[in-house]
């Protein structure tokens, strides 16, 4: 097996034990929401998540990677928790040996837009790593102090409004206000048409 | 008898027109031949004359400057004075064209000119298509234009003489006085040089629509187009009758001629239609290896 | 793993990178916009059309020889390939594609349009030469069909760019864009397809439309 990593596991339960152990995660607590630190959740044999304070989750990475065999980044992405002022980062890494994938998850404060989140940089890590930083700078305005071109347009060029992935950005009021929707536009929404045919004095 | 001058450029002019029309509905029959392979049933015979007509049609044109408005043009003189030199049908007073002693020669520097003036008027285009195309279709040109040259040189060599019309007449009386078989090496030298002409596959790199947007006359719109297309077919049938006359009997009426041609034409398009294309240094090294040394081969049997 | 660099290694290569791209300009090979000798400023023309049969002759040389800009600008171009194929084969109308804007007479909106790709469409179209035509394929171009509420999909093209002819759909099939072929084809016979005209006519309220979406407008007002 993977003798060649400092420290060989065979099942993703086996590691987080190991995570817990070296004091990586806290030890196994019940099911909580994803953006409470120490959280674990193993999903099947070969995926499991843990939530890690945002000071910590490089050097989890790190160590993942380096001595745990997770050498691949799969994808860096964010969701916007905006009901409790979060954002929650997933970096998903994979391990080719033995085809096990940890999701590490990290909460950050999810200032307003002209504030902007932050958060530390992994480009030197992985150089893809950069372009999902460059995305989610543009996307939900998430800052990578020192990531390559991490200001430059990515895919929007000259947007000057909210970033579009935040929630609080209205798409539907946007997209009518500035690109002149096409009047006449009908809705077949099942809801709308059950609500209609249930309760039609309403 | 000496033919008028008025008269012998009615000739010409006569001799151009039927070469224009040849070449167009070569390329239209040649196009539907490999649609018809494909299981298509391919453009209308009389497509490529709709084509000249509506780029000609178009009402705007933009020019990048004086070469880029003269490369379209150095191009079709040099398709034009390809053609004007070369006796399309051997004996006959019509279609001898303004063929001299010395036609070999101008016509070796004509097939360059066009090019050589279409690279200058790409270049000023300015589009970086233009320049890449440019620069491999004359790499690649240096490197046919060797094998071919030494095929010419054979045969000149071997027929004693400079001029076309004496190289068909030293080939009448028989199919084996042909240079196809007096001097197998020599054609099969030139043949190779001729698909290299041709820009076809395998050697397509330089007008590519999938490498490089079209190559050269990315720039090139409206009525240059229509003049490039132009000289396309004129140049394709004078290329033709060229090798026709000097590997291939050269022809006495004109219905020889056709048959003739198209069969050599085929010969471009079953290889074009078999095999993938080259890259550029890949064609350069071929040519300048494997027909540059059957061409020398050509040369030591007209030597012998 | 190879991949462990310094970081700060990393950031002075960047600072250098970073130096070296600012020395060359905006990016390698920028064009300055500014330049007269390589972009025209001037507004497009309305370009007279000639009168009677002569018109009529060359229309019809038009109509049976349309060039389509390969330029797939959104999911409807992957419906474009088969055209060419044997079973469909639009070779048999005159239509064959052509890899540069310069040449072609046909443009083919396939599909959504994102605002990044809404600059290179006006470049491209602005490009083409009188007269041009226009093809919309499918729902995206018409009403914005699925995109309809998306922050960056624009949702008529013919806000933008003139339209020709409308193909309904999503996706249309390759059937539904050769009788849209044959349709722009009874329009331009008819001496209708002067769309071009029009976007010189009305060029003004075009070009305030693209520079409301059009944020970081970095060319010159008409390319050509």
């Amino acid at each position: 097996m993977n003798t060649s990593y400092q420290y060989s596991y065979t099942n993703i339960e086996e590691l987080l034990e190991i995570l817990v152990e070296k004091g990586f995660i806290a030890p196994a607590t019940e099911q909580q929401h994803a953006t409470v630190i120490g959280r674990r959740q193993v999903q099947s044999s070969d995926l499991a998540f843990v939530t890690v304070a945002p000071e910590a989750a490089r050097h989890l990475i790190l160590d993942l990677r380096d001595r745990f065999g997770f050498t691949h980044l799969v994808l860096l992405t964010a969701v916007d928790y905006i009901e409790e002022g979060k954002f929650l980062l997933t970096y998903l890494l994979h391990n080719y040996e033995l085809h096990h994938d940890i999701g590490v998850q990290v909460p950050i404060g999810r200032e307003a837009a002209e504030a902007g989140a932050s958060m530390e940089s992994i480009h030197d890590l992985w150089a893809q790593a950069g372009t999902y930083q460059r995305e989610l700078k543009e996307m939900f305005g998430i800052d990578f102090p020192g990531s390559p071109r991490v200001d430059e347009p990515f895919i929007l060029e000259g947007w000057d409004e909210v970033p579009p992935m935040r929630r609080e950005f209205d798409t539907k009021q946007y997209s009518e206000t500035t690109y002149f929707p096409r009047p006449g536009r009908s809705t077949n929404d099942p809801a709308d048409y059950m609500r209609q045919k249930l309760y039609p004095k309403e | 008898m000496e033919t008028s001058l008025v008269l012998k450029i009615a000739y010409a002019a006569l001799s151009l027109f039927i070469a224009f029309n040849y070449g167009i509905l070569l390329g239209a029959t040649t196009y539907r031949i490999r649609a018809r392979v494909q299981g298509r049933l391919g453009i209308r015979l009389y497509q490529p004359y709709l084509d000249i007509i509506k780029n000609n049609a178009k009402r705007t044109s933009i020019s990048h400057g004086i070469m880029f408005y003269l490369g379209p043009i150095f191009r079709i003189t040099g398709g034009v004075g390809t053609f004007l030199f070369i006796p399309m049908i051997y004996g006959s007073v019509v279609f001898s064209n303004f063929s001299f002693a010395g036609d070999v020669l101008l016509v070796l520097y004509f097939i360059f000119f066009g090019q050589l003036g279409m690279a200058l008027g790409a270049g000023e285009g300015g589009h970086p298509y233009s320049a890449i195309g440019v620069s491999r279709g004359l790499a690649q040109m240096t490197a046919f234009e060797v094998p071919f040259t030494l095929a010419i040189i054979a045969l000149a060599v071997q027929h004693n003489t400079l001029s076309i019309t004496e190289i068909i007449a030293a080939q009448q009386g028989g199919i084996l006085n042909w240079s196809l078989f007096t001097n197998p090496a020599a054609t099969a030298a030139a043949l190779i040089a001729f698909l290299g002409m041709n820009m076809g596959n395998p050697f397509s790199v330089v007008t590519a629509p999938q490498e490089i947007p079209i190559g050269p006359p990315v720039e090139y719109h409206s009525n240059y187009l229509g003049l490039l297309q132009t000289n396309r077919s004129i140049f394709n049938s004078a290329k033709l009758i060229l090798f026709m006359n000097l590997f291939f009997g050269g022809a006495t009426n004109l219905i020889v001629m056709i048959i003739k041609t198209f069969l050599i034409y085929m010969i471009t398009v079953i290889i074009g239609v078999a095999f993938p294309r080259f890259r550029v240094e890949q064609s350069i090294r071929f040519f300048l290896v494997v027909p540059t040394l059957i061409g020398l081969v050509g040369l030591v049997i007209a030597l012998w | 793993m190879s991949t462990d660099i310094n970081k700060e290694d990393t950031q002075t290569q960047q600072e250098s990178i970073r130096q070296v791209v600012e020395a060359m300009g905006e990016y390698p090979g920028a064009a300055d916009a500014s330049d007269p000798q390589l972009f025209c400023e001037a507004r497009p023309k309305v370009e007279k059309p000639f009168r009677g049969v002569f018109e009529k002759f060359l229309n019809w040389a038009r109509a049976n020889s349309l060039w389509v800009l390969g330029f797939g600008t959104g999911c409807g171009a992957i419906e474009l390939r088969p055209l060419m194929t044997s079973r469909f084969d639009a070779s048999r109308f005159g239509v064959a594609g052509r890899p540069t804007p310069r040449q072609s007479s046909v443009f083919i909106i396939g599909g959504y349009a994102s605002v990044k790709t809404l600059k290179r469409i006006v470049r491209s179209y602005e490009q083409m030469q009188n007269p041009k035509f226009v093809i919309a394929l499918g729902s995206c171009t018409i009403n914005g069909g699925m995109y309809w509420d998306s922050y960056n999909t624009i949702n008529r093209i013919d806000q933008y760019i003139p339209v020709d002819v409308y193909i309904t759909g999503c996706m249309p099939r390759p059937e539904a864009i050769l009788a849209g072929f044959v349709k722009l084809q009874e329009l331009i016979k008819a001496g209708r397809g002067e769309k071009a005209n029009e976007y010189a006519e009305h060029f003004d309220w075009y070009k305030a439309n693209q520079k409301k979406v059009i944020k970081d407008w970095d060319m010159p007002d008409y390319n050509w």
